[in-house]
């Protein structure tokens, strides 16, 4: 196992895991696209992030590809390798590889905490735990999801005649929060961005309910006056929200946690909603894989590093480049 | 503390000035006495206690947490109190005790010895939510920096109350915390409470910039000229034998300049500015003031090697008669009368500068090269007194900035809203082969300029201190800046006066900025 320019390289199977340019042998932990890179000749992922690829890379998702359901176990080269659910987004998994006695988990991105649109984190005991560390500060505590989607549908009871426009990552954290939406009783149609319908269509086409959706296009102005509308971060305070009447801009990320994170983004009402592990998810983790050593690729690494060194883990930090910092996280 | 919590939160991501303006006056009408009153103090920086100090908050937080993790944390935040609030472990008690009220909270602390102060704030931090802390430790470190000023707090008042804002502003001063009175008038209860007649500070009248184009529609004979120090803009106040000193926002800094309170033994309201004085009226560079600037009291050392001087431009009272109604003119003839029966020590006039037009004027701004002027004042001949920035009756036109093309050697992240972001620089110039820090500035371009600067030191770090980032000298920063001092604060000898960056200089290579000696032949004086 080791770090190349191109990623992690599991050497004795002859693979990366989630490289960055492309290569002869991809393992693929989750459909973002600082992780699902382009143009790889081999590509072996769950059936959810294959989807995934194939919709937003069409040719690009791999010359080949190959299925491999959670819990399934296949031997690349000199190892066994298996995956996991990461309950990051559908088809997330963490890769869990054996190569001579020696057990090596890579997580992907992850969380811990219940989401219906997923399936759930489960803690592989490990030789060799490699985490990411997106929230890897103590200040990242991430409160309990119905509490924010509480102050949202608050918000719409005071200005019922104002959108309320949220800012949502396409891929996972859109259809979470119309999922806890859903399940906090709002039956209401929701508004999209075009952007976010595919991968909502997809979603539904893995049997997760989503409940009625609507395009959130021009024509529809008034019915836009106090309904629900998702975008991705990027469009809440673009030209597209033009189409919006004096919208209260939401934005539901783990960083809305940091006011000032929030009050940059020009955010009236921050959601802390976020697909990734906070601290305490981080280091119960930690405790729960119970291994003896950790590497952290990507994040707030530093505090990790120390934390696990703490508690007697040998731990790095692999500072691999190239995994964005996504707003939307 | 629940409503008072939401409305700083609600404070801190409104952007809109009407928007805070309303969330003020939602959480006035809905909170109840003594509630609102102590959140107008807290807002309006009129509450006095044992203010903690951010060492001892650091502190309390030390003993909860690992200090790397804190460490860590603050350097990402940007913000104490934010960190602390966000990092303090919360105990599954908590739920068991109830979180105090504002109310309980000020008057606790107003009752409490210096050294109770921490034992009962680190009690509270364990009884609220995290927007709680935030609020609680804005509140005792004597800053809640929510954008809201105390001329907005009163605005949002008297738009609520449907009173005139200069009513409320004439009688703020005879107010305490927290204020029943003004709130039962501005419920319609009571009348206006009355004005008060200590030493209050009345709001300045600021000036707005000149531009060439203003200068066309403008008749020099409607105005008077004087020079415009450089030094600290301040009120002193006399009144029925109170002495205050103020600066230009209503801060009291009396306790800082006895040497200036000693001798206001007259009963009048001033404008002038604050500088520093060798012998009789001999103005030293502002790098001299800075050194008496920002503390509370003042050594006796410094009184003898800094002693301080106002320059006096205008008088807004004299003894009881409220001057600010007459033309400027007549305000002058006043001030020079004033002056000239009373004499008092460590004063003198700012003159006026007589001048034929624009031109004449224009030549005259130049030629000041002088390190205690920087620049022109405008007063309109006929300007009353008013409180603010109204466009037309006062101008300032400063001089022209000097410029250097420097190189970035450290980058920093800003604090509050650009925590996030590389934006305070220091920059050097060569000396020899090496180059030498020379100053840091961390404004004059914009946010998209910020965005693309954050990105280059973030690509070009060659080393990591703290919050501080090495990058490698490839950046020229073309640095504007009003002069140039000696100074034992940089390494290369000399200190900028108002440096900021003026342009970046993409095309430009490192090795084409300037030298160290450029820098020091433009020291005057």
């Amino acid at each position: 196992m080791k770090v190349c320019p191109e990623g992690l390289y599991v050497e004795p199977g002859g693979f990366y895991v989630d490289p960055l340019r492309p290569v002869e042998r991809a393992v693929v932990t989750h459909g973002h696209s600082d992780h699902a890179r382009p143009g790889h000749a081999h590509v072996l992922a769950t059936a959810g992030t294959l989807a995934i690829m194939r919709q937003r890379l069409g040719e690009g998702a791999g010359a080949a590809t190959q299925t491999l359901d959670y819990g399934e176990a296949i031997r690349i080269g000199d190892v066994t390798v298996r995956l996991v659910p990461a309950g990051h987004v559908l088809g997330s998994a963490q890769v869990v590889l054996e190569h001579e006695g020696t057990r090596v988990v890579v997580s992907g991105d992850y969380k811990r905490r219940f989401d219906r649109t997923c399936a759930p984190f489960e803690p592989v005991p490990c030789d060799v735990f490699i985490t990411e560390a997106t929230f890897g500060l103590p200040v990242f505590r991430h409160p309990p999801d119905l509490g924010e989607i509480d102050k949202l549908l608050h918000s719409l009871s005071i200005f019922p005649e104002r959108s309320h426009v949220v800012g949502a990552y396409a891929l996972g954290k859109c259809q979470r929060v119309i999922s806890l939406l859903r399940a906090a009783g709002y039956d209401r149609p929701i508004y999209l961005h075009g952007a976010l319908e595919p991968i909502c269509k997809l979603y539904e086409g893995f049997g997760v309910p989503l409940g009625e959706l609507r395009p959130a296009t021009v024509a529809a102005k008034e019915e836009l006056k106090g309904a629900l509308v998702l975008a991705p971060p990027g469009a809440v305070a673009d030209r597209w929200a033009r189409r919006l009447t004096d919208p209260v801009v939401a934005m539901a990320s783990g960083w809305m946690r940091v006011r000032q994170r929030a009050r940059q983004r020009g955010v009236e009402l921050p959601l802390v909603i976020s697909d990734h592990a906070d601290w305490d998810e981080l280091t119960q983790t930690l405790d729960e894989v119970a291994a003896p050593e950790v590497w952290v690729t990507h994040g707030r690494e530093e505090a990790l590093v120390h934390h696990a060194t703490q508690r007697g883990i040998r731990a790095r930090a692999l500072a691999l480049v190239g995994f964005e910092e996504e707003e939307g996280a | 503390m629940k409503n008072f919590s939401s409305l700083i939160d609600g404070l801190v991501f409104m952007p809109a000035r009407n928007g805070k303006i309303r969330l003020l006056a939602d959480f006035f009408a809905t909170t109840p006495d003594p509630d609102r009153g102590w959140a107008l103090a807290a807002l309006t920086e009129s509450l006095v206690f044992h203010e903690a100090k951010p060492a001892a908050i650091r502190q309390l937080v030390a003993a909860r947490v690992d200090p790397e993790l804190f460490a860590l944390s603050y350097d990402y935040v940007g913000d104490l109190a934010e960190t602390v609030a966000l990092i303090w472990p919360e105990r599954p008690e908590r739920a068991n005790s109830l979180p105090p009220s504002l109310t309980e909270v000020v008057e606790t602390l107003r009752a409490a010895k210096r050294g109770q102060v921490m034992g009962l704030v680190e009690g509270w931090l364990d009884t609220l939510d995290s927007s709680g802390r935030f609020a609680l430790l804005k509140l005792i470190t004597g800053s809640l920096r929510v954008g809201v000023s105390a001329r907005l707090a009163k605005t949002a008042l008297a738009e609520w109350g449907k009173v005139d804002l200069g009513d409320l502003e004439e009688c703020w001063h005879g107010l305490t915390p927290p204020y029943a009175d003004l709130f039962a008038w501005l419920e319609g209860k009571s009348d206006r409470p009355a004005a008060g007649k200590g030493a209050g500070f009345r709001p300045l009248m600021l000036s707005h910039p000149l531009e060439e184009e203003d200068m066309a529609g403008l008749d020099p004979a409607d105005y008077a000229a004087e020079w415009k120090w450089d030094g600290i803009r301040v009120q002193l106040a006399a009144r029925g034998g109170e002495r205050r000193i103020y600066s230009r926002t209503g801060d009291d800094v009396s306790g800082a300049f006895p040497d200036i309170a000693d001798h206001m033994t007259f009963d009048a309201v001033l404008d002038g500015e604050l500088l520093v004085a060798r012998d009789e009226g001999e103005i030293a560079p502002f790098n001299d003031l800075q050194q008496r600037l920002n503390r509370k009291t003042v050594t006796a050392a410094m009184l003898k090697e800094f002693p301080a001087w106002v320059r006096l431009y205008d008088i807004l009272f004299d003894g009881e008669e409220d001057l600010r109604s007459l033309p400027f003119t007549e305000r002058r003839a006043r001030l020079e009368r004033w002056h000239d029966a009373v004499r008092p020590r460590r004063m003198d006039l700012s003159p006026l500068v007589p001048f034929e037009g624009w031109e004449a004027l224009k030549g005259l701004r130049e030629g000041s090269r002088e390190n205690s002027i920087e620049g022109l004042m405008l007063k309109r001949k006929d300007s009353v007194y008013v409180a603010g920035r109204p466009k037309g009756p006062w101008f300032k036109w400063k001089r022209g900035a000097l410029t250097l093309d420097t190189v970035l050697m450290y980058a920093q992240r800003g604090h509050g809203k650009r925590s996030s972001y590389y934006s305070d620089f220091t920059f050097g110039v060569w000396r020899g082969e090496e180059l030498v820090p020379v100053g840091k500035a961390y404004f004059g371009f914009t946010d998209a300029e910020l965005v693309e600067l954050d990105r280059w030191v973030r690509n070009r770090t060659t080393r990591r201190y703290g919050p501080v980032r090495e990058v490698e000298p490839g950046l020229v920063l073309e640095v504007a800046f009003d002069s140039v001092h000696p100074s034992n604060r940089h390494k290369s000898g000399l200190a900028m006066r108002f440096p900021r960056v003026h342009r970046i200089r993409w095309d430009k290579p490192a090795a084409d900025a300037d030298r160290l000696e450029t820098l020091q032949a433009m020291v005057v004086g």
